[in-house]
């Protein structure tokens, strides 16, 4: 098939992207539980 | 948590069946041979980005008139998603132009407004970098979002008013455009498939938004205290 590799190439960075993206945003959430906990627990030990 | 992984997995499954579509189901055009495949990517992603920038802007309008933080929590995470999908648009546009034009990039009103959309949606996120008081973060990027969303019907009419590089539309388009049958169901599937990604992305980008309100009320009482 001609151009497969750009065919390829196309999908495969696509799909990267998004992938990268979902990472990201599930990395960031968890940075942000984190915090809260944190910071919940603190507040109940000055409670 | 069972309900996310439940949804990441239908949509992998879509989003799976939408490449089978494209390489397995949808016939070879005749002009641009096999290539021509990436259509279905590019296009898909372009109208779900749309889409998402359409949100984006009805979250924007209805901020201004209700001043409900949700409305800004909905408003930047269907900017972020949209311009990820524009990134698609943009990144597939020209591996596909390549091949086709014998050119990777031209400055025609379709891939010069979609450029512009990108930048101003790129823009739209870091003005809300730069002020540090919630609400009147939240107004002015409400606002800059109603304004950004200008570009959108460029985007949609540049193809229809003026002559380009890139080629007419084939749905909505004049007299002799359209597709073949298989394709167009190729095609429809495929944008299902990227909404319903659309919407898993939007909902996971919203919750940590919702994250991130909480914790800014937290650190207020913890100052307080």
């Amino acid at each position: 098939m001609k151009n497969l590799n750009s065919i390829f190439a196309a999908y495969l960075i696509a799909w990267a992207i998004f992938f990268a993206y979902y990472l990201t945003v599930a990395r960031r959430a968890a940075a942000l539980h984190e915090d809260i906990e944190r910071l919940k627990n603190s507040l109940h030990r000055g409670k | 948590m069972k309900k996310q992984v439940l949804a990441a997995a239908v949509v992998f499954f879509l989003v799976g069946a939408a490449a089978y579509g494209a390489f397995f189901v949808a016939p070879t055009e005749r002009t641009m041979g096999p290539i021509q495949r990436i259509f279905y990517l590019h296009v898909s992603s372009a109208w779900t980005g749309l889409t998402a920038f359409f949100i984006c802007f009805v979250a924007n309008l209805l901020y201004v008139f209700r001043r409900q933080p949700q409305w800004d929590w909905l408003s930047v995470s269907a900017a972020e998603v949209g311009l990820v999908f524009t990134s698609v648009v943009l990144v597939s546009g020209p591996i596909w132009a390549h091949p086709v034009w014998g050119i990777w990039w031209t400055w025609d009103w379709r891939l010069t407004s979609t450029f512009i959309l990108w930048l101003l949606y790129v823009c739209f996120l870091l003005l809300r970098t730069l002020v540090e008081e919630p609400d009147r973060r939240r107004l002015f990027s409400a606002l800059f979002g109603i304004f950004a969303f200008i570009d959108v019907p460029l985007v949609f009419g540049s193809i229809r008013w003026w002559r380009t590089q890139h080629p007419q539309p084939v749905v909505m388009g004049g007299p002799g455009s359209g597709l073949e049958a298989t394709m167009w169901w190729v095609l429809f599937f495929s944008w299902m498939a990227m909404l319903s990604l659309m919407a898993l992305l939007i909902r996971a980008r919203y919750r940590m938004e919702a994250a991130r309100d909480a914790l800014e009320t937290l650190r207020q009482e913890s100052e307080a205290v």
